[in-house]
């Protein structure tokens, strides 16, 4: 396997393992939207606080941690970009 | 100041204009004791940002292709972040966001989730490969992957009626705010606006537009975030809101089971004569509606939300301008971070304003007082004669009741200050902060429709000949039409903000989203699957829409037709998107495989280094 399709490889796994955790926060707990909400956080109904803030938190640092994991796989495989691009 | 190292005296530059604008609200806190009037701290507030932005968009003017479509490709990642999330929040975050919350409480956040967990999509799925796909606009790249002009010309289609819907929307908004703040007519108004907008674009471009949406982001943000630190302290929310109104959200539930949620029906609101467009709270403001069905609302209006955000081309086109691949990716992040500063804040704001009518311990409250009282408060009377506001007692016994309470949307944002008795220099605050969302967004998407008719129309497949200058000016002449082909649609008030924001990302994603997302992770994708699959998304998407939505649906199918699956006209999407997906992998299977030159092509967008597809100038 050359090394652009392992590097191809690895962004899609990587790609799969980003859209997991983003339909786990934008999705998958807001079909159990009725029961979170008895449980709480910071005093907020943990569904409502979710939909309020928690998962727009959890985007912002899926975000962060996804674009500095795809940059720890172009270093690996040479397709890192110049500092002064 | 544009020239030489402009680019690493950024942080300079903004800092100093910032410090400016908290200068500029210190003496306009000055002006108002010393009995400057209300009205004109408004008109100042508007004039003095607007001009702003209007200097700075005399001092981007360019006469290069790549600096007027793409910036130059040298927006640093922070700035084109906060570029972005000014780009993005529109009229309708800005003002309408806070008031769907206070009215639809839970359910309603499901935008909330839809408009920020697109981004991810856009991170994992689009932006870096567009960037280093070099393209100008979002119909470059197709036209480019595909080959050919008529998928080029159909994307462009699907982007002109996508963003044409959303412009609209908000060059109403900016006539709106414009006609409030200045106390002249919404239809002059809506020219004001059209005019401030043309004036930050025309001469620069993407690279006016840029730095000016940079400008507007500070002025939004501030002027969104002082009023709900201040009205929270002020109401007895904590000084940190958005950590600390748990107990007030149990409050609301309290509040609610004491005055009731009731429905009015819609005969005993048309025998009142409550006006168009006013709502009352009929909904919980933290409880989950039970049901499977409720769930799938939720669910399917997230995901509309989502996949849309991922297909806009006004928001694609940001992350062209970046240095780098690696900065596009994180650029994005950015750009929710900054979005996140404000979404975060819009339950929050909604939570204290609806605490401050609705507590009867509070100085503010009006719910269970009696009607006479209500009436004779001056923000409840001043807002009542631009029917802002109504009362109809329907029991008839004189008390104010949740449910007789009538309120527009846009009145949680634009009042609350007053309401929470915060000084009339915040409200001027609220007025230039909504104008800045306002315009900024109607900036992007006038240049993303004129960019693909001057570049992807004109340049790629009328007249690949031109010169530069002609280039340029045809682009110029064409953002001119465009934004006053959108004024003039604006001033007929066709429809409320929100409706059509929620349409553009539906067409979006029906005709877009998915051709975009497998001209980069589907090589097999060809050019007869591309151009069927946007033509029978959109046409889909659209018929659905005719058929679903009443008013469309009465004149031509004869009747109200039943939502099927329960997705209405705010989720058309969800009808063109899936037969968009089936249509292209069905015929790209069906045609010869794209060639080896092709497949090239797809195999370098997919790396980081190595030359653009596309040329620095084409």
């Amino acid at each position: 396997m050359s090394n652009k399709d392992a590097y191809w490889n690895k962004t899609k796994n990587h790609m799969i393992v980003t859209l997991v955790l983003w339909a786990f926060f934008s999705l998958v707990i807001f079909m159990f939207g009725s029961e979170l909400n008895t449980m709480s956080f910071l005093g907020y109904p943990l569904a409502y606080y979710m939909t309020a803030q928690g998962s727009l938190l959890a985007f912002v640092i899926i975000l962060f941690w996804t674009a500095n994991k795809q940059e720890k796989i172009d270093e690996e495989h040479g397709f890192s970009e110049r500092e002064d691009d | 100041m544009f020239k030489g190292d402009f680019i690493k005296n950024l942080p300079k530059i903004y800092g100093t204009y910032t410090g400016g604008f908290i200068v500029f609200i210190i003496l306009m806190a000055i002006a108002e004791q010393a009995g400057v009037s209300a009205k004109n701290i408004g008109v100042m507030f508007v004039a003095f940002t607007v001009l702003i932005y209007a200097l700075i968009g005399y001092l981007s003017r360019t006469i290069q292709v790549d600096a007027y479509y793409v910036a130059g490709r040298q927006v640093p990642t922070v700035f084109n972040g906060m570029a972005t999330a000014a780009d993005w929040m529109s009229g309708a975050s800005f003002v309408a966001l806070a008031g769907g919350v206070y009215f639809g409480g839970y359910t309603y956040m499901a935008f909330l989730v839809g408009w920020t967990g697109g981004y991810v999509l856009v991170a994992t799925l689009m932006a870096p490969y567009l960037r280093k796909f070099g393209c100008y606009t979002v119909p470059d790249f197709i036209g480019t992957r595909y080959g050919g002009n008529l998928v080029r010309a159909c994307a462009v289609f699907v982007l002109f009626i996508a963003s044409f819907t959303y412009v609209t929307a908000q060059i109403n908004a900016t006539g709106t705010i414009a006609s409030r703040a200045l106390g002249i007519p919404f239809e002059a108004g809506v020219w004001v606006g059209l005019i401030s907008i043309l004036i930050c674009s025309m001469l620069g471009g993407m690279r006016a537009v840029t730095w000016t949406q940079v400008a507007q982001y500070i002025v939004l943000i501030i002027a969104y975030l002082i009023p709900v630190f201040w009205i929270s302290s002020n109401v007895g929310g904590g000084i940190f809101p958005h950590l600390m109104l748990g107990d007030e959200v149990a409050r609301l539930g309290e509040l609610e089971q004491q005055f009731g949620l009731v429905k009015n029906s819609a005969a005993d609101m048309k025998a009142a004569g409550v006006p168009g467009g006013l709502k009352y709270i009929s909904g919980t403001h933290s409880g989950v509606p039970e049901g499977g069905m409720a769930v799938w609302k939720y669910l399917s209006l997230a995901i509309c939300m989502m996949v849309g955000t991922a297909s806009l081309p006004h928001i694609l086109m940001r992350y062209f301008t970046t240095p780098s691949v690696r900065a596009a990716r994180k650029s994005v992040a950015w750009s929710l971070f900054f979005i996140f500063l404000l979404y975060s804040s819009a339950p929050m704001l909604a939570t204290l304003s609806k605490l401050a009518l609705m507590d009867p311990n509070l100085p503010t409250g009006i719910i269970g007082k009696s009607i006479s009282e209500v009436q004779s408060i001056e923000w409840v009377q001043r807002w009542s004669e631009v029917k802002q506001v109504f009362i109809a007692d329907f029991n008839g016994d004189g008390i104010l009741q949740l449910n007789e309470w009538f309120m527009r949307g846009d009145v949680v944002v634009l009042a609350t200050p007053e309401v929470a008795g915060l000084p009339f220099v915040i409200s001027g605050l609220v007025f230039a902060g909504g104008m800045a969302a306002a315009m900024s967004t109607a900036d992007g998407l006038v240049l993303a429709i004129s960019n693909a008719l001057s570049h992807d129309i004109y340049y790629k497949i009328i007249d690949p000949k031109a010169d530069t200058a002609k280039r340029l000016l045809v682009a110029r002449v064409l953002l001119v039409i465009i934004g006053a082909a959108g004024a003039y649609i604006a001033s007929f008030r066709l429809t409320s903000i929100l409706g059509s924001v929620a349409w553009a990302f539906d067409f979006a994603m029906s005709g877009l989203f998915f051709p975009l997302v497998l001209g980069v992770w589907w090589k097999r994708a060809t050019r007869a699957g591309a151009i069927a699959g946007i033509v029978s998304g959109i046409a889909s998407g659209t018929l659905y829409l005719l058929w679903v939505f009443p008013k469309f649906s009465v004149p031509i199918f004869g009747g109200v037709n039943t939502p099927f699956l329960g997705i209405d006209h705010l989720r058309f999407g969800l009808i063109g998107a899936p037969i968009c997906l089936v249509v292209m992998v069905v015929v790209s299977l069906m045609t010869k495989e794209p060639s080896p030159a092709v497949q090239k092509m797809v195999d370098d967008t997919r790396i980081p280094t190595g030359k653009a597809i596309l040329g620095k100038q084409h």
